[in-house]
């Protein structure tokens, strides 16, 4: 019979990981859809019970997030406009049952191409720390996920905290957008998000990432470069092309075909890029 | 491994003995017995499970139960205490609840919320609730009783003698609030032996059974398996002639998801069962998939056809050909649709048990008679041989027509002698179930130069799937409706069905004249154009009126009020242009548009007898029972026939018993389906109650006119001054204890079609005019619907709250076949790749009721059941067009068609 383990702290669960195959179960909300049709095999290592990693603390450095900090948690969390992306992702994640049951790191860790998380944190150029039997060490989002439903977690590996730097420039926001075929409980088409930071009225600092156009969301690099020194309004959006969208290989599935989601990625990173722009 | 996990369940300590990682849903219902709240999908995907723990709302599907440990969990049995709460009676009143299914986890959502923020406005309902999907409903009603939880009042009952025509509350409605109905999965006797289908992943296959019974002797807790070898009449169907459908497939299958094999066994361990193991070895081969590939010359999906061509349905009328060549402005299009998924959310569910040389079933279904008669061809035996004892519905929309769990539980039951009992998985449901046909549609319309139409020419082919079902339904209803509610003097009209590799496309809301009027509402806009008319006008010409003749010669003697409709909308017509023309003024991607989408719909079955019979008996202690057939699947039935029966015989509604059901008990009302139930069972009822009445009346040598009193141990007749106590205590008592019975039987007047489809195919019809307006962005493709306006000639509304309960669901179908859904096989088998509109999707609902009475209908009333979804697409369409000049011809109008006709059209 299968093992089912629920230690309370970290160090007992990274024991736990040190021997057998375990699947970690945190919120649940992706590892019970993956079984509708066939059992529930092999050892579940829960890590619901863990004390200390829910919650979000500030440091002088930046923000932690608790690998089992819920999507309800963040949107509760008083935040500044910086998180205003990752907060509009958190209400786009399920409905309510599920932002009050699902982690912000299971999102990352299932590394879904579609996952509602992973833009919003590579905009905030997350870093996401992994504690294993040699102690911790910290990957920036982009290199933990590997590809469609890879990590570079490994097996004796838990992640821990979620590490969100302090802006270099003050006022830095974000902003979200996604696109599905009906308003809850979608999977995206594609989504899209952004931080920017202004300084006389002018952009400073902006991150750009564009998720379920690509196995892994990936931030748009030249953007972000030629965004810089542009002059931060409502018609900051014109400065995007499609070449900057041009690393993006898109898929056709059931929800749209891959020239629509090239298409929409480019609109709704206009879009995004001309919110925050006249925010300022 | 099991744990002991102690929790506070609604206020009660409780500790369970479960499988640490096991479904807080499972534990409530198969450890605790509290089965209120429901599995819909187990993937969070519909939210029918939502509970509350530690006050926060979540999906009771994905909570392992260990996590529950020391904390509260509240379900919908612990909402109510010594009466309904205050938010369950808000759902009473307002007709939230129709099925009833997703009930309990909109209780919940709801009541976390309100715990939250007493006083939420619109928005915070539609978010707080969001999660839970509801199929009957299109939300109105449920978003409105959240809303008014606070006006703390009990739904009124209504007067005697007024029953009809006020909106009287579910007179079933308590048990779908409380937790206490009973859908198929609820109230399995727990010494059930289970069953388990094991189906194709194949399209297309051939196959040979291995070694099975080492299968099952290698794994603890299975007992034995079925094959076809042990089905005794191995087809079923709906049509008599026509049983094509293996209950289990004998070395072939014709579609994903088809019966192979049926495992028996304990839950847990064919829960276990990894279908990949079990020993079938297949070979697969090419699918013929879609409409063109079905009606390519030599392909033949069934063995032994000549082709795949099912059947085709013809109606001519004139010189349809002719007369368009010479038209004064012809309009045409290709018009295509895809399988659309029923999606109720309760999954087949049900089992049964041999009692001596009967078989009893408890199932989820819409056609207790028809499943009688059915399981028993299979079994071959005598149709009295078996009971049908309906479970509460949750959901059918036309899906649970078909046999589901039925022949399959019976069967196993009678062989095993145990009870045996069998609940679907959402991907089963989804996979194995019928569908909508998908429809590819060549249609010409033509009128002269004043914009009256003179001629029509329709093709409308469907792809039927692997068997038949109900594809010469969909064949036969199309032709009679293609020329949509308008006069159309010539007109030729074809439906064909053809056999394909996908699932059996069967009955769902409307048997293929929603797809129909996509086209002929289309070339109305098209038509209109081209007159410049305006379209409202344009139909308005042309609308049939009183005293018109079809295009099958019937001549229209009363109820025709599709011109009522058309001028119920004049108004909000010409107000939403103005208003979106002004919109769209300014400058940007949005766009606002207007459409109209007009229907007439036939109730009951085409050109076929479909009669009703019920019966209504008195007790001599007074007590009234109205012993109906007529299921009620959530559409309100039996609320409607209790109000009919309440005002035909003359007492308060609120004083009528109801059985129902039971094939044992009740009469063939005939199938819920084809809108029939009001107007055909209605009349039974009607017919019933008057017959009982004259008995009582005769009895009591009182007059036509005495007012009948239920008194304290019998009946009071007041008559004029006279006052008559009939002696009842002396009468012999039926089986049921009535001492007098009143029967009722009706059967809708049609006649049969001759070879040109000439002829009266259906008693009555149901007219509307929606109107919808959308706004689109012209950039991304997407499409909001931001209003609908529907109006509806409903002949008499016996209960205007649920008739806009019907208009409100069907219109949330139809925008979901407009705008978002189509089951793909092997990719759209769950409910967050098959999308259905949710709470946000649906916009601000003014239903109109128009009532021309139906000389047919019990107190002029017709059907609403399927039309209120019929002229939705359409309308959308139309003011998706309106908007930004895209003319779609394709649905479901995914953003990316949507922009990819915009840019055509640039």
């Amino acid at each position: 019979m299968a093992e089912y383990v629920r230690p309370t702290s970290v160090g007992e669960a990274v024991a736990a990981l040190q021997a057998g195959s375990w699947t970690v179960l945190a919120g649940g909300t992706d590892l019970y859809p993956a079984h509708v049709e066939r059992p529930l095999a092999g050892d579940l290592l829960d890590i619901s019970a863990i004390e200390g990693l829910r919650g979000i603390a500030e440091g002088e450095a930046g923000w932690t997030i608790g690998a089992l900090t819920t999507w309800s948690d963040l949107i509760a969390a008083d935040l500044p406009p910086l998180f205003d992306g990752l907060k509009a992702a958190a209400r786009e994640v399920g409905g309510v049952q599920i932002q009050n049951a699902a982690t912000i790191a299971g999102n990352l860790v299932n590394a879904s191409p579609a996952a509602d998380g992973v833009p919003p944190l590579m905009s905030l150029d997350a870093e996401i720390a992994l504690t294993g039997h040699a102690g911790e060490r910290r990957l920036g989002l982009a290199d933990f996920i590997a590809g469609n439903r890879k990590t570079a977690r490994q097996a004796g590996e838990l992640v821990t905290t979620i590490h969100v730097p302090r802006p270099a420039h003050q006022g830095t926001r974000g902003g979200f957008m996604k696109l599905g075929a009906r308003r809850y409980l979608v999977i995206s088409i594609a989504m899209v998000a952004a931080t920017l930071a202004i300084e006389d009225d002018t952009v400073a600092e902006a991150r750009v990432a564009v998720g379920a156009c690509s196995p892994v969301a990936r931030r748009l690099k030249a953007l972000e470069n030629d965004l810089v020194g542009r002059a931060a309004d409502g018609d900051l959006g014109l400065a995007v092309t499609a070449e900057h969208l041009s690393e993006l290989s898109p898929i056709d599935d059931v929800r749209a075909s891959a020239d629509y989601r090239r298409q929409a990625a480019l609109v709704l990173v206009r879009r995004v890029l001309g919110q925050l722009g006249s925010a300022a | 491994m099991t744990i002991g996990v102690p929790f506070i369940l609604n206020g009660r300590e409780v500790t369970v003995e479960a499988d640490p990682a096991e479904r807080l849903a499972d534990v409530l219902r198969e450890r605790l017995g509290a089965t209120g709240t429901k599995v819909g999908c187990n993937a969070g995907d519909c939210g029918a499970c939502t509970v509350r723990l530690d006050g926060a709302q979540v999906c009771a599907c994905m909570v392992p139960i260990a996590q529950v440990r020391e904390r509260s969990v509240e379900t919908v049995e612990g909402l109510a205490g010594e009466r309904l709460s205050a938010l369950q009676r808000a759902f009473h009143r307002h007709g939230a609840a129709q099925c009833g299914i997703c009930t309990p986890g909109m209780l919940m959502a709801a009541a976390d919320l309100l715990a939250r923020q007493p006083e939420p406005d619109r928005n915070a309902v539609e978010d707080a609730l969001g999660g839970v999907l509801c199929r009957c409903t299109g939300y109105s009603k449920i978003v409105d009783a959240v809303l008014d939880f606070a006006n703390d009042a009990t739904a009124e009952s209504a007067p005697a003698g007024q029953a009809v025509g006020f909106r009287l509350a579910k007179v079933d409605g308590y048990a779908k609030l409380d937790g206490t109905e009973r859908y198929g999965a609820d109230a399995v006797p727990p010494d059930a032996l289970w069953l388990r289908v094991i189906r194709s992943p194949h399209a297309a296959a051939a196959f040979e059974l291995g070694d099975l019974d080492g299968f099952i002797g290698a794994r603890e807790g299975l007992e034995c398996v079925l094959t076809a070898a042990d089905v005794p009449f191995n087809g079923f169907g709906i049509y008599p002639d026509i049983k094509d459908q293996p209950v289990l497939a004998d070395g072939v299958v014709r579609y994903r998801g088809q019966a192979v094999i049926a495992l028996l066994g304990t839950r847990a361990a064919l829960s276990a069962v990894d279908p990949a193991d079990v020993p079938i070895a297949w070979t697969p081969s090419e699918p013929v998939t879609g409409i063109e590939a079905a009606m390519a010359e030599g392909a033949v999906v069934q063995q032994g056809r000549e082709s795949n061509l099912l059947i085709e349905g013809l109606v001519r009328a004139g010189h349809a050909g002719e007369i368009l060549e010479n038209a004064a402005y012809v309009a045409e299009g290709t018009f295509e649709t895809g399988f659309v998924e029923h999606a109720y959310i309760e999954p087949e569910a049900g089992w049964a048990r041999r009692v001596e040389d009967r078989i009893e079933i408890r199932v989820s279904t819409q056609t207790p008679y028809m499943d009688r008669d059915e399981v028993a061809n299979v079994m071959q035996i005598a149709p009295e041989q078996v009971r049908i004892v309906p479970s509460a519905c949750g959901g059918g929309f036309g899906g649970k027509l078909d046999q589901g769990v039925q022949p399959l539980v019976a069967l196993a039951a009678w062989l095993t002698e145990r009870t045996v009992a069998c609940v679907w998985t959402r991907p089963e449901s989804m996979m194995a179930s019928t569908k909508r046909h998908p429809s590819r549609i060549q249609a010409r319309f033509g009128c002269d130069g004043m914009g009256r139409l003179v001629a029509c020419h329709v093709t409308a082919d469907f792809d039927t799937g692997a068997y038949a079902s109900w594809g010469p339904t969909v064949a036969g209803r199309v032709p009679v409706h293609a020329s949509g509610p308008y006069r159309v003097p010539n007109v030729t009209a074809r439906g064909r069905a053809w056999f394909s590799n996908g699932p059996p496309a069967g009955a769902f809301r409307g048997f293929g004249v929603p797809q129909a009027a996509i086209a002929h509402e289309t070339l109305m806009d098209d038509l209109a154009a081209k007159v410049k008319m305006d379209r409202l006008e344009f139909r308005l010409l042309n609308a049939l009126e009183t005293g018109d003749r079809t295009a099958t010669g019937q001549k229209l003697n009363a109820s025709v009020g599709m011109r009522a409709c058309l001028e119920a909308l004049t108004r909000p017509w010409k107000e939403a242009l103005s208003q979106a023309g002004s919109f769209n003024g300014q400058k940007g991607h949005l766009r606002r548009g207007v459409g109209l989408g007009c229907m007439w719909y036939g109730i009951g079955n085409t050109s076929m007898s479909n009669p009703s019979a019920m019966r209504m008996g008195l007790r001599a202690d007074g007590t009234v029972t109205l012993y109906s057939g007529a299921f009620d699947i959530g559409q309100g039935s039996n609320t409607i026939m209790t109000q009919i029966a309440a005002d035909a015989l003359g007492i308060a509604a609120d004083r009528i018993r109801l059985v129902t059901g039971d094939t044992d008990r009740t009469a063939d009302a005939g199938k819920t389906s084809a809108s029939r139930q009001t107007l055909v069972s209605g009349r039974a009822v009607e017919a019933a109650a008057m017959d009982l009445r004259t008995q009582l009346l005769r009895l009591a040598n009182a007059g036509d006119t005495a007012v009948i009193e239920q008194a304290e141990g019998g009946i009071t007749l007041h008559d004029g001054g006279a006052t008559h106590r009939p002696d009842l205590d002396g009468m012999a008592a039926d089986d049921n204890g009535d001492i007098l019975v009143g029967n009722g039987t009706f059967d809708p007047p049609t006649t049969p079609l001759n070879a040109s489809g000439q002829g009266n195919p259906y008693a009555s019809y149901a007219f509307a005019a929606q109107m919808a307006v959308v706004e689109v962005d012209t950039e991304l493709g997407t499409v909001k619907v931001l209003r609908m306006v529907a109006a509806h000639d409903v002949g008499k509304a016996i209960n205007p709250t649920q008739v806009e309960g019907q208009i409100q669901g069907g219109i949330a179908q139809g925008l979901g076949l407009a705008l978002m859904e189509e089951y793909i096989p092997g990719r759209t088998e769950n409910l967050h790749d098959y999308l259905i509109p949710t709470f946000g999707d649906m916009p601000q609902i003014d239903v109109i009721i128009i009532e021309d009475p139906e000389p047919h209908g019990p107190f002029g009333a017709k059907g609403v059941g399927e039309p209120g979804l019929v002229a939705t697409a359409p309308a959308i369409l139309s003011a998706i067009r309106h908007a930004c000049g895209a003319r779609l011809t394709r649905v479901p109008a995914l953003p990316h068609r949507v922009l990819a006709a915009i840019e055509a059209q640039r």
